[in-house]
């Protein structure tokens, strides 16, 4: 039998990581403080796992300005999407099989 | 097990970061309500204004100053009416947002916003297109189709529900192409009895039980 849990990515298992991916697939891009408010986290905290992200090639960063003011937007990747998607179908893998 | 409910819990997370940060999720069926009332007010004014205006017509004839008068009449009720619908709109929205402490002005309401306003002034120009050449007949039809497009184009950004209330505005709209004159009737249907009817549902649906455990 197939290993179900051979499509689970060991980068989306931090909950915060789930969280700015799960906003990722379904914006075209997100504004850092926009992430911050969705999953409610630290600066310094969702920085680092956005870093992560950024090291595997599953987001991409842009940087702007609104008037003065620097505004970082995060978009997702096509890798991104790919692995975050198989890492979805195996949870439910997981799920179905454990029932 | 709790590995399994470890990952359902994972599996609900996602569910609502993708559509907190896709939808604006707290549209109070209260706003329906309002706006529906209001509507229906202002569609039992118009036909008060509309009888006395054919009472006159029927003793004296038709008369432009009378015509005038029932013209300016009938467009500063709509724009009354259109106020103060928006009004009782976004007040029972805001409270509801001020109660799930989310903020009414984020990127979600935007989007939300614009696919409303674009069908919604295509409208308004169409309907004083028509207005300019005195073809009132269409105005009713018009008002609830584009207004339909408007909310099925929005539906993408908020309660997916909204969707049946867009089809029921359209199709209305249509029916009333073919039945011109009765438009008032028409109106005071789809702005009124369907947003009363949807607003209910959809309070009942989301917003009571949120009362109830709060």
């Amino acid at each position: 039998m197939k290993n179900p849990i051979e499509h689970l990515n060991k980068v989306f298992e931090s909950r915060v990581r789930l969280g700015i991916m799960s906003a990722l697939i379904v914006n075209d891009e997100v504004s850092f403080n926009d992430l911050k408010e969705l999953i409610g986290v630290t600066d310094g905290n969702l920085a680092s796992h956005l870093k992560t992200l950024e090291e595997n090639n599953f987001i991409k960063v842009q940087k702007g300005f609104v008037g003065r003011k620097t505004n970082t937007t995060y978009s997702i990747t096509k890798a991104g999407e790919k692995a975050f998607r198989q890492h979805l179908e195996a949870l439910e893998n997981m799920i179905r099989l454990m029932n | 097990m709790t590995n399994s409910q470890q990952h359902l819990e994972a599996l609900a997370d996602i569910r609502r970061i993708m559509d907190r940060s896709s939808r604006f999720l707290s549209l109070s069926g209260l706003s329906g309500v309002g706006a529906g009332i209001i509507a229906l007010t202002g569609t039992f004014i118009a036909q008060y204004i509309l009888n006395d205006y054919y009472v006159d017509y029927e003793a004296v004839g038709f008369r432009g100053t009378d015509f005038m008068e029932l013209r300016f009449k009938l467009t500063v009720l709509g724009v009354i009416v259109f106020v103060f619908a928006l009004v009782a709109g976004y007040y029972f929205t805001w409270r509801k947002t001020r109660k799930q402490q989310v903020s009414l002005w984020e990127s979600s309401t935007r989007r939300l916003m614009m696919s409303l306003i674009v069908p919604l002034a295509a409208g308004a120009v169409f309907i004083f297109g028509m207005l300019r050449y005195n073809e009132w007949r269409f105005v009713s039809p018009a008002c609830l189709i584009f207004y339909g497009l408007a909310l099925l184009n929005a539906s993408k950004y908020t309660l997916d529900e909204i969707r049946y209330l867009a089809y029921c505005e359209i199709v209305l709209g249509l029916v009333n192409v073919w039945m011109p004159g009765k438009g008032l009737y028409f109106w005071g249907l789809g702005f009124g009895i369907l947003h009363i009817i949807y607003g209910l549902v959809m309070w009942r649906k989301y917003d009571s039980g949120e009362q109830k455990s709060s």
